[in-house]
């Protein structure tokens, strides 16, 4: 017998629960040290956005082991020339935006 | 209760603001009725449901979004004609202003996102898994899902002009305008959440797309032996993934300041207009690429075709359709080069903006090598592609123009840039889609389109285009801006926006031309019995027309770039034919109802948001759960079609 899709599905068999429990736990817990952290004042400017741009980050990968199993594939990592290419992008757009958004202005970050 | 009900006509219906609503009322009710009681007549319901509503077949899904983008061409249509009746002459008081502003926001929004998308979307699902050798895309449900999120976010957008009134920002919806204290509304509402839902399903496309043609190909089918257009597609769905979050990120911020309060593009409390337009553009600038490179794609195709050669440069052709699917995503500011950012800034934005006209220029020439001492064959799909060669070359020159950012201080929103874009995004994109639907119909219905009335529509809509917007260039630099509702006599503007309209309205008139093309055919149907009218290069002319649910009963084993036009010259075409021993049972996936009543669910729980109904936008949600959590608990998903089934059809067709 020929599948459609076989492959996508026999590989999604192979993980126990606790995994996407554990990613599930780990992301909640991320996301809420960032809101509290933002939502209290309790530390300067500065800090805090560097501090919630970390966790921006761990979140990304929490999100990509966990969830999307980046390390696991049959055939050729296309993936990664795609992720390598996501990333690029995500911070070209970040700091490309505050370049743009601050060049000439009185705004000081 | 007269009181309420006349409340209601005026506030929700707009029964108050004239005819042009009543004219509307009337003919949705109209063509309502007609809907409902032809299939009711011919006993059609059943078959709507099974066939078409509940079904996860790429090539169907492709019919529907073709349908749904030839509609909303007309729509869109429509709006265009409007405002250019309001321009032909200075001082008019056909539309008032307030109407003016909603119908250029609809016109725009449709045509960009309801019209050019779903029409790409359309030639990816019919052609794509064709091209490559696939049964269907990777995730088939997935697939139905985006249609129908699709059409509702559609469907929203379209019932804000006789349901509580249009949106009126323009199509780029900018902030401070937008906010609550300025446009109160629920117009705005409409678009914010319309262009969200649909969006979302865009997103579901392109990640679909990309694994299709990366996980799905045929064996032997390498990348390097795969047809442009299924390149074409997977550069736009990169670009699609990467830039539609942008658009989903910017809408749902704005959304927040308008429904909760919240200030992130207000002027108060550290709350930034500019930025919203800033990640807009990060989006907006990809999108214009979205739409284009899929239409490279069909060009290349159809130049290769009907000059019966091999296309000129193929690795080149590659390199430049991913070239742009990068460097498209550098060059958004210059959009803004007048928000005052700067030299530095502009400079930078400037130079990748002509960066982008060198590999678009490598693609021109191939297409032109590709023709040179060929045996060019004017069908329609060629017609179309040879139009739109000129067309990109004024447009790009123009372009260039407009991303020299110092003289862009000049151009900036005036009717040179309407001129500009009107001209990349009709002659590049229009064109390109009604190649592809000229070139692929008889894949998709089994039956060619007639040929002399769609030279009639193809002569009348390419003059009417050239007269409709060449005179625009002449007006903006004579100092007209856009969106502006109407002009005073003493500027002079009189007599080029005459010859403007009359442009558009002969575009109108091929339109029409091509909707009595489609139906002539209909009836006086040339039927296509060998699967391959167009003498043509690529996989999908192996199959019959239109290809059977399953596609291939056997997958082929590829062994050239153009696999069928190589099998033809060499006489070995029953090698891509399927044998009886090799056919096997086929795993297929089931139709369901859940992506239509997901999309419903969608389309409810966005009424409530867009007029505050939380109650409704409680059940919308709740609805959208329960379909997650029904697919979640699915275990049955596929069902097996059986050998013997498969070899009775392609007996039936005389392949085996």
């Amino acid at each position: 017998m020929s599948g459609m899709n076989g492959t996508v599905q026999s590989r999604s068999e192979r993980h126990s629960p606790k995994l996407y429990i554990i990613g599930y736990a780990a992301s909640l817990v991320l996301t809420a040290i960032s809101f509290v952290l933002a939502l209290t004042h309790s530390m300067h400017v500065g800090p805090l956005v560097v501090l919630l741009t970390v966790l921006a980050g761990l979140q990304i990968i929490v999100q990509l082991f966990f969830f999307m199993h980046v390390t696991e594939s049959e055939g050729p990592p296309y993936h990664v020339v795609l992720l390598t290419l996501g990333l690029i992008f995500t911070f070209a757009v970040a700091l490309m935006s505050v370049w743009i958004m601050a060049f000439g202005t009185n705004v000081s970050y | 209760m007269s009181e309420a009900l006349k409340h209601f006509a005026d506030t929700y219906l707009m029964w108050n603001e004239g005819y042009l609503i009543w004219i509307s009322d009337i003919l949705i009710v109209l063509a309502s009725i007609g809907i409902v009681a032809a299939l009711t007549y011919f006993k059609k319901w059943k078959w709507l449901w099974r066939n078409w509503l509940t079904t996860v077949d790429h090539k169907k899904i492709g019919i529907m979004y073709l349908l749904a983008a030839l509609l909303m061409f007309f729509r869109g249509g429509v709006d265009a004609l409007l405002l250019r009746t309001q321009l032909a002459q200075p001082g008019e008081h056909f539309l008032s202003a307030e109407h003016y502003d909603q119908i250029f926001t609809t016109h725009g929004t449709i045509m960009i996102l309801f019209m050019a998308m779903p029409f790409l979307f359309a030639l990816f699902n019919i052609v794509v898994p064709l091209q490559i050798g696939a049964r269907d895309v990777a995730f088939p449900y997935l697939n139905a899902i985006s249609f129908w999120l699709f059409f509702f976010g559609a469907m929203i957008f379209n019932l804000s002009f006789v349901f509580g009134g249009s949106p009126d920002a323009g199509w780029t919806s900018y902030p401070p305008l937008t906010e609550l204290g300025f446009d109160s509304g629920p117009g705005e509402n409409y678009y914010l959440i319309g262009v969200q839902i649909s969006g979302i399903g865009s997103m579901a496309t392109g990640i679909n797309f990309i694994a299709t043609i990366l996980k799905l190909r045929a064996p032997g089918m390498k990348l390097m032996r795969m047809p442009l257009f299924t390149w074409s597609t997977l550069a736009s769905c990169i670009v699609i993934i990467f830039a539609f979050p942008a658009l989903a990120i910017a809408l749902a911020l704005l959304t927040l300041d308008r429904i909760i309060g919240t200030d992130f593009f207000t002027m108060y409390h550290g709350g930034d207009p500019m930025m919203f337009i800033n990640l807009f553009w990060v989006w907006g600038h990809p999108e214009v690429y979205i739409v284009v490179l899929p239409a490279f794609g069909v060009y290349s195709e159809v130049v290769a075709t009907f000059t019966r050669k091999r296309i000129f440069g193929y690795s080149s052709m590659v390199a430049s359709l991913m070239l742009i699917a990068v460097i498209s995503y550098f060059v958004w500011a210059h959009h803004f080069f007048t928000m005052g950012a700067g030299a530095d800034v502009n400079t930078f934005f400037a130079v990748a903006s002509m960066m982008v006209g060198i590999p678009t220029g490598v693609k021109v020439f191939n297409w032109l090598f590709t023709m040179f001492r060929g045996r060019i064959r004017t069908t329609l799909p060629m017609l179309w592609t040879l139009g739109f060669i000129p067309n990109f070359a004024i447009g790009g020159a123009t372009g260039i123009m407009l991303a020299a950012a110092p003289g862009d201080y000049q151009y900036h929103n005036s009717y040179f840039l309407i001129a500009h874009f009107h001209q990349m995004l009709i002659g590049g994109v229009v064109n390109g889609m009604l190649a592809g639907m000229y070139y692929w119909w008889p894949k998709m219905f089994g039956f060619t389109l007639n040929e002399r009335l769609g030279k009639w529509a193809f002569w009348i809509f390419n003059i009417g285009f050239y007269i409709c917007f060449m005179p625009q260039y002449a007006l903006g630099f004579e100092g007209m801006q856009r969106r502006m509702y109407t002009y005073p006599t003493d500027m002079g503007w009189g007599s080029l926006n005459f010859v403007s309209t009359i442009g558009a309205y002969l575009m109108g008139i091929g339109f029409l031309f091509i909707v009595w093309q489609v139906l002539y055919s209909l009836r006086h149907m040339e039927k296509d019995t060998t699967g391959d009218p167009w003498d043509a290069r690529t996989l999908e002319w192996s199959l019959p027309s239109p290809a059977p649910h399953y596609n291939f009963a056997v997958i082929p084993t590829i062994s050239d770039r153009d696999v069928w036009w190589e099998a033809k010259e060499h006489h070995h075409t029953s090698d891509l034919l399927p044998k009886v021993d090799q056919i096997e049972d086929v795993h297929m996936p089931k139709n369901s109802a859940r992506p239509f009543l997901l999309g419903l669910s969608f389309f409810v729980a966005g009424f409530g948001v867009i007029f505050n109904w939380y109650v409704l936008a409680f059940v919308g949600l709740a609805g959208i759960a329960a379909c997650l959590i029904a697919r979640a608990l699915e275990d049955e998903e596929e069902y097996v079609l059986p050998a013997e089934e498969i070899v009775a059809t392609e007996q039936s067709l005389g392949r085996v």
